[in-house]
């Protein structure tokens, strides 16, 4: 095995090697644990680096393992999961340092980390996958690395809510299955490849292509949250916040939409998928649930609950950008797997400090809380307003792009989303920023010490200002070299045949 | 070297059981040592036949009609090795668990033994007679092996299995008479050659089949197994469910690939398919509805082995049918090492709790991760998630069906997946329930480490059987007959 192929194994080692060692420290040795958990973490940012670093050098990475007759498990890095293996990564490395802090004193850490380095495994495998099968392979080892985190309470609720979890996951997880074994009966081996395999099968009968499409949405649309069905992500929102904040940025609801475009363009490919008539329709679904989310998080008053459905609108972005056969909407939905991954987790973060810190569960608690919490808040506050679109956070980029991109294509009914979208986004967060900002304190939280000498625990703290900042750098600076979205302009000019 | 080795696989076992009756002490010894020997003749064998083939042995130079041959390929040897793998740790195992009762300790290794005796022959045999009567051994075995537990329940138990056995034994029986009335032959290879599509072979072959589903506890006729399962001592359970089960199972593969003249009817199919179909939602439902650990796995046998009936539906000529016939092999492997440490995992909760109800394990679930842990990779397997050789079972059934085009057993196979996850995620669940004040409850009793990695180390086997199948595969392929067109 050359250098190159054992990489892409030492980057999944990086996390799984310190998982299943945590699973055996003492629940005392906290750290012993801890170690095991940063250097895992910056042995993979490293490692990542060097693929990054690798691949800029015009180097391939590809590992093969024959698994059965002509089905290999392919590990490959293109410019496509080095996107999401550099978001991962990153974003696991800041979550680690913001768990740790989170749950100290907790009881069952051990077992916490070791499934949550199990969970990032999963989510780096998909980012690597180099073919459906593999992609499968690892989508499923997330459910089963995610199940025992939303549970991770014990009470009543989150055993519940782990079971819905799983229903949902599982029945789309089956989906995605009968789609996969049913194009590889049809077309063998499905090594993802810019432009797609498929196109260009002209041997291949249309109405077979767009049922297994819709199984392979379908299933994947489970994760991604697509309305209808997206009802396990308000409910496994009882999960600990560092969970919550990986769900939704990182892990399980990106591994759907990263899933959805590895789909559309390394399977289908764009234009042959347009030919066959299924891209407006998951332009719809992707339109439905941006709206949809956004309505119901207007009436959240729980902050984690409204940051849920905000997920679920915004995720869909990334669907939507997919959706629109055309270069510019691509790049928009590309970088937004990015952008909304640092913004969304900053506001998870946050909720997680208020929570943690003062006891805030509830957006009608929040009455001056900016006062209290002044850099926790100002986090919230960057990423919020990237949420709605303002300019020069990162999320701007992701919607100017993908409405450009819209009009291009002659689509030009997304704008009206758009805007539908990011007035009902300012009208959930601007409220949530007018209250900690501008009321006076009320609440009980008033009585409550600060923790330490920064206004919460700095393993608290630096997490969100970090990838608050990131949200605000990728949107300044969004056209130099190493920003997500020169990355997204790289593999949109790949996906589209010349 | 062949002949050396298949020999090893019969008279190893053998020999330990007579030790084991003039030494009870060396019980465990012996049979660890007479297991080592299985497989090591497995990998003999496997060896021999991937450099030279399927091969046959005339055992004291007597060639049929008049004498007996052993038939080796690539199905008989995953069987042993299968046996061999499972057997292992299982007696481990059944060192800590039957230290205690000493009767139990002294019967248990030379029927554990006789049985294997039984199995590896059966697999080795290739005509209709010898297999009567090694799957009357077999039989016999386990039902002594269940009585072991001692309580009235497991008495009883095994009583119903001995009766349902002989029955199964009879109708197998009058099959094979008819067989040997019309052809005067019981050599499959000879009999491949001579049977032709006429009424008394259908019958024969109705008889011998029907008497075989019953012993392989095939919906509905599995009604014997979950009491007996469910009431014998763990490691037996490991025992009937991985390995017995899958005795009976053989034959009837074997009578489809050699004794079957002609494709038979696509009714016959579909109703021996539509048994599968039931197994699996019948026994799934049970299994969800059981009240204690070990009677959820041993219906999980059952809705397992509903899998099993749907290679009827999918074996068909050509590639498809290698498809089908792979996957069904690869899934009595996958499903052997998983069930036996699923098994094995029950059984150290029930010893450390000192009952096995499901509503009150969560404080000893959480003592024992490691049996937990063995409980969830077996899970996998048994659920038919990545990576685990129980993905790579269903994936090859999926393929046969898909390509197939019969998507209701597709649907069965996608179903049978998710209820079997809804059943095993209600044990996992116990690892994650908050117990309750520790005051309140009984602290568990201490279970052997050893007893703990045996149930891992099977379920970490139906984890790798998922990561690299092609060599199992190969093996597997080498030698087997063709369905007949």
């Amino acid at each position: 095995m050359s250098w190159n192929s054992a990489l892409l194994f030492l980057i999944l080692a990086s996390s799984l090697v310190p998982g299943v060692m945590i699973f055996f420290v003492k629940e005392e040795s906290t750290a012993l644990r801890s170690t095991l958990n940063m250097l895992g973490a910056s042995v993979k940012l490293l490692l990542v680096g060097a693929l990054i670093w690798g691949v800029y050098q015009g180097q391939t990475f590809e590992a093969r393992l024959s698994l059965l007759p002509q089905m290999d498990l392919v590990l490959h890095a293109d410019a496509l999961s080095l996107l999401f293996v550099g978001l991962s990564s990153v974003l696991w490395f800041v979550t680690t340092i913001y768990a740790i802090g989170y749950l100290e004193n907790s009881p069952k850490r051990s077992r916490f980390f070791g499934f949550f380095s199990l969970c990032v495994t999963a989510t780096v495998g998909i980012a690597l996958s180099g073919n459906l099968i593999t992609f499968l392979i690892f989508y499923e080892l997330l459910t089963l690395a995610t199940y025992p985190l939303v549970v991770h309470r014990g009470t009543k609720e989150s055993l519940r809510a782990g079971r819905v979890y799983l229903a949902y996951t599982l029945a789309g997880g089956a989906l995605l299955l009968i789609g996969v074994v049913w194009l590889k009966s049809l077309a063998g081996p499905l090594d993802f490849t810019a432009t797609g395999v498929l196109s260009g099968r002209t041997d291949l009968d249309p109405d077979t292509l767009r049922w297994i499409f819709l199984l392979l949405i379908a299933g994947l649309g489970v994760k991604a949250a697509l309305v209808p069905l997206h009802g396990w992500l308000p409910v496994s929102m009882v999960a600990p916040a560092p969970v919550s904040a990986l769900l939704h940025a990182v892990a399980v609801v990106k591994a759907g939409a990263f899933g959805i475009v590895r789909v559309v363009y390394d399977v289908y490919g764009v234009e042959f998928a347009a030919d066959l008539g299924v891209m407006m329709p998951l332009a719809i679904a992707a339109a439905i649930t941006i709206v949809y989310g956004s309505v119901r998080a207007l009436s959240q008053d729980g902050l984690k609950p409204r940051l849920a459905y905000s997920t679920i609108s915004q995720v869909s972005y990334i669907a939507l950008g997919t959706a629109i056969a055309g270069p510019i909407a691509t790049i928009g939905g590309i970088v937004h797997l990015v952008h909304q991954g640092l913004m969304k987790i900053t506001l998870f973060f946050c909720a997680g400090n208020l929570a943690e810190t003062l006891g805030i569960h509830r957006v009608s608690d929040m009455n001056g809380v900016g006062r209290r919490l002044p850099k926790t808040m100002a986090a919230f506050t960057v990423a919020a307003l990237g949420m709605i679109g303002v300019p020069p956070i990162a999320g701007f980029v992701s919607k100017w792009y993908i409405g450009t991109g819209a009009l291009a294509a002659g689509q030009g009914w997304v704008l009206g989303v758009l805007v539908t979208s990011s007035a009902l986004n300012a009208a959930y967060f601007l409220p949530i920023l007018y209250r900690a900002w501008f009321k006076p304190p009320t609440g009980e939280w008033q009585e409550r010490l600060a923790p330490s000498r920064f206004e919460t625990h700095w393993m608290l703290l630096a997490p969100p200002l970090v990838t608050a900042a990131l949200a605000l750098a990728f949107g300044l600076f969004a056209n130099m070299d190493g920003s997500a979205l020169t990355w997204a302009r790289l593999i949109a000019e790949r996906e589209y045949a010349p | 070297m062949t002949p050396l080795w298949s020999a090893l696989c019969v008279v190893a076992p053998l020999l330990a059981a007579v030790t084991q009756c003039i030494k009870p002490r060396w019980g465990a010894a012996t049979s660890i040592a007479a297991l080592s020997l299985i497989v090591l003749g497995g990998l003999g064998l496997a060896s021999a036949l991937i450099e030279s083939g399927a091969q046959t042995i005339v055992l004291s130079g007597w060639s049929p009609p008049l004498g007996i041959v052993w038939r080796i390929d690539g199905l008989t040897v995953t069987m042993i090795l299968m046996a061999g793998i499972v057997g292992l740790p299982v007696s481990v195992y059944a060192h800590h668990y039957f230290s205690s009762s000493t009767t139990a300790n002294r019967f248990f290794w030379p029927l554990w033994m006789l049985l294997l005796a039984a199995l590896c022959s059966l697999f080795l045999s290739n005509d209709l007679f010898n297999w009567y009567v090694t799957l009357e051994l077999l039989s016999l075995s386990a039902v002594a092996l269940v009585t072991l537990a001692g309580k009235p329940a497991a008495l009883a138990a095994a009583q119903r299995y001995l009766y349902a056995s002989l029955l199964g034994s009879l109708c197998y029986l009058m099959g094979v008479a008819l067989i040997y009335s019309t052809y005067g032959s019981l050599d499959m290879t000879l009999l491949r050659a001579a049977t032709e599509p006429n009424t008394s072979v259908w019958v024969a072959i109705g008889l011998m089949m029907a008497g075989l589903l019953m012993k392989s506890a095939m919906f509905p006729l599995h009604f014997w197994l979950p009491s007996a399962h469910g009431a014998a001592p763990a490691p037996v359970s490991a025992i009937l469910s991985a390995l017995v089960v899958k005795g009976a199972f053989y034959i009837l593969l074997r009578i489809w690939f050699d004794l079957v003249p002609e494709a038979p009817p696509h009714s016959v199919t579909l109703l021996l398919g539509a048994f599968g179909a039931a197994a699996i939602l019948w026994g799934s439902l049970q299994a969800l509805r059981a009240t204690r650990l070990k009677m959820l796995v041993a219906y999980s046998t059952v809705a397992q082995l509903g899998y099993l009936a749907l290679f009827f539906p999918l074996s068909a000529t050509g590639e498809l049918g290698q498809t089908a016939i792979g996957g069904i092999v690869y899934f009595m492997a996958a499903h052997a090492c998983a069930k036996a440490a699923m098994f094995l995992a029950a059984g150290n909760l029930q010893r450390a709790a000192g009952h096995d109800q499901l509503s009150a394990l969560a404080s000893t679930a959480q003592a024992l991760p490691l049996s937990m842990f063995a409980f969830a990779i077996a899970g996998v397997s048994i659920m038919g998630l990545p990576p685990s050789g129980g993905f790579v079972a269903k994936w090859m059934l999926l393929s046969a069906a898909i390509m197939n085009g019969a998507w209701l057993w597709v649907a069965v196979l996608i179903l049978g997946g998710l209820l079997s996850a809804a059943y095993v995620f209600r044990v996992l669940a116990l690892s994650f329930v908050d117990p309750g004040p520790p005051a309140e409850q009984e602290a568990p009793k201490r279970v052997a480490r050893s007893s703990e990695w045996a149930s891992l180390m099977l379920a970490g086997m139906a984890l790798l059987l998922g990561l690299n199948a092609m060599p199992m595969l190969e093996l597997m392929s080498v030698g087997l007959p063709a369905i007949r067109p």
